[in-house]
């Protein structure tokens, strides 16, 4: 932990009222939004656009919450949502791991094929949605969590690999070779000494690739239909011809926050102690 | 305990061949010290040794067993690398018996045999900090403990030292010596510093280009070195080389320096070399003195030399001088010097000085 830098006598009350105004001033403005949604979820819809706003509705209610959930079938966007999320996160840390781990110390496939990882990016996703929908539709994975978890997999894979190619590359071999001396096999010398210590980077990869899947759009409208589909599908449901089901739309978004909140509390554990390891050097 | 036989040893990558054909014996119990400059091929001969490299060729012997297709693991080697490799996510007591707990030993043990090497480093405080949490003498005190700790045949030590401050340094080299004394195990320690593999070492190989210039007790190479080479990289300051040419007189034999005077060599100090051959003198300062009156003692030669500049470390002072346009360093009392441009006259003690030939740069 560092210490606080020693801050001159006459600067010392200036300097913290900056910061608190700075700082809630941005809460404000990342809160009120959020604030505004749970507001509208808990709302009836007459309190919708009622001028001047209703800040806190007088009977806060939940009807919006059960029809987003059981009605327009958010509670089974929400648990295909959390299945092909998490199977995708996993996998893509699992084989981004590997990956980035032969990319940085075999140096595999020379030195394009790191890049060619990452030029995978580069292409517009719409591109390659109508063959993907084809074969999908022809090897009978069209509407699957399996072909769902495939495609995030894939879509995720690239930035993984990056990020965790980077925390491997600065880690000196001769951690894992005096591993391998002191009585591991190669595989022992990755797992116990190499793994751990990408700790914080397998995290943040893996956040990342979470936030992305859980998010992603496009693709889950495409590639799904009556059964696989997730959570962001279901708010295309919300907007109809007759008007947009707010208080619904806004009760949903709130239930898609908690795995969201969830993941970054058990995360950040790590990635804050990512920060204060580091590998020692001489 | 056991010796390591190297027969024909060759490393190559890609094109560039790093080790090129070693055959090195080195007997069970003895310190040996692979030096020479960067590049040498000294760590990668060790780091084969260790099974972290793959031998292009050849064959290596561990207690008579080849081990070529051995994995480190199954060598029984310790190795202390240059950045101490400790584990950045464990304890001091962890490192220690990382490799214990890998061998699958009984936690018991485990903790006794870490507690008897901490003991005996003297790091028993710091058995429940991490690695960040200690200075650069106590890394390097870790990472002997983490080596000491599994009792292995050999030791192998990568350039330990260089990482430390010059007073740690020499601290670490005495604790090192102690060590062998104590364990008796073979060790072979790599360095770029000649200091150290003099100091060390019950037996020095000095390497270049990948293969051993000259191996043998430090003693040895400092006083008989085989080519330039070896004497120039030992001994600080470094030896002086004076070329010239042998000038024959029946028995008695010189040489003529460039730009300089002639000096004459001990008897037979020239071999057959013939006339107007052409060689070089090699004098360590240390046998250059400054001449007293009366007749100098057999094999030396008394030389009038001018101060050129000097370079007082305190308890010696190096002093170069220059005898007509030859320039001859000599390392003196430190108070037994003048100033710039001071004449003085030097004596060379021919006995202990080193001829080559200048062409193949080899002793005569």
């Amino acid at each position: 932990m560092a210490a606080t830098p020693p801050v001159r006598r006459g600067r010392r009350r200036h300097v913290p009222l900056a910061r608190i105004l700075l700082l809630g001033f941005f809460l404000v403005f990342v809160l009120i939004p959020l604030y505004w949604m749970l507001n509208t979820s808990l709302k009836p819809s007459s309190d919708y656009l009622a001028i001047p706003p209703v800040w806190w509705p007088d009977e806060p209610t939940l009807i919006h919450y059960e029809a987003a959930l059981f009605q327009y079938r958010g509670l089974e966007g929400l648990i295909n949502s959390i299945i092909v999320s998490s199977a995708a996160t996993v996998l893509s840390a699992l084989f981004g791991t590997l990956m980035a781990y032969s990319l940085a110390r075999y140096n595999t496939g020379g030195q394009h094929l790191s890049f060619w990882v990452l030029s995978q990016r580069f292409l517009p996703p719409i591109a390659i949605v109508l063959p993907v929908f084809l074969i999908y539709r022809n090897i009978g994975i069209y509407d699957t969590h399996i072909g769902l978890i495939l495609a995030y997999t894939v879509f995720t894979l690239p930035v993984s690999v990056w990020m965790m190619y980077a925390y491997f590359r600065q880690m000196p071999r001769s951690l894992e070779e005096a591993a391998q001396v002191d009585g591991c096999t190669r595989w022992g010398a990755f797992w116990s000494v190499a793994v751990p210590l990408a700790m914080p980077g397998i995290v943040a990869a893996a956040v990342f690739a979470f936030i992305a899947c859980w998010t992603e759009f496009f693709f889950a409208l495409l590639l799904t239909s009556r059964y696989a589909f997730t959570l962001p599908t279901v708010f295309r449901s919300f907007i109809g011809f007759q008007g947009a089901q707010y208080g619904e739309a806004a009760a949903l978004a709130i239930v898609s926050l908690g795995p969201s909140i969830i993941l970054g509390v058990l995360a950040q554990r790590h990635l804050v102690r990512g920060l204060t390891m580091g590998a020692v050097r001489g | 305990m056991a010796d390591v036989r190297i027969k024909a040893l060759r490393k190559r990558y890609g094109t560039f061949e790093a080790v090129k054909g070693i055959d090195l014996d080195i007997p069970d119990g003895e310190f040996t010290v692979l030096v020479g400059p960067s590049g040498c091929g000294k760590s990668t001969l060790l780091r084969t040794i260790a099974g972290l490299e793959e031998a292009s060729d050849g064959e290596i012997a561990i207690g008579g067993e080849v081990v070529n297709d051995m994995r480190p693991r199954d060598r029984d080697v310790a190795m202390v690398f240059q950045d101490y490799a400790l584990y950045p996510h464990m304890t001091v007591r962890r490192n220690i018996g990382f490799g214990l707990r890998a061998r699958k030993l009984p936690a018991a043990e485990v903790e006794n045999r870490v507690a008897t090497a901490a003991a005996m480093l003297g790091i028993t405080p710091l058995l429940d900090r991490y690695p960040r949490q200690i200075s650069g003498g106590q890394r390097q005190r870790v990472a002997i403990g983490r080596a000491i700790v599994r009792s292995p045949r050999i030791f192998l030590f990568d350039e330990p030292l260089s990482n430390l401050d010059a007073q740690l340094r020499d601290e670490m080299r005495g604790e090192i010596k102690r060590l062998h004394t104590e364990i008796a195990t073979t060790m072979i320690y790599v360095t770029h510093d000649q200091i150290e593999a003099m100091t060390l070492a019950d037996r020095i190989v000095l390497m270049r280009d990948g293969h051993i210039e000259q191996q043998g007790a430090p003693l040895e190479l400092f006083d008989r070195p085989a080519t330039m080479f070896v004497a120039g990289f030992l001994g600080s300051p470094k030896m002086t080389f004076l070329p010239g040419r042998i000038v024959r007189d029946g028995e008695d034999a010189s040489v003529a320096l460039d730009g300089g005077p002639r000096i004459p060599l001990p008897v037979g100090r020239a071999g057959d070399s013939a006339d107007g051959r052409r060689v070089v003198l090699g004098v360590r300062p240390e046998h250059v003195y400054r001449s007293d009156s009366g007749a100098p003692p057999s094999g030396t030669v008394r030389l009038e030399a001018v101060i050129d500049f000097l370079q007082p470390t305190g308890s010696r002072t190096y002093a170069t001088f220059r005898v007509g346009s030859v320039p001859i360093m000599a390392e003196l009392e430190a108070h037994d010097v003048g100033r710039h441009g001071d004449t003085m006259p030097l004596e060379i003690n021919l006995n202990r000085a080193s001829l080559f030939d200048a062409a193949t740069e080899r002793a005569i």
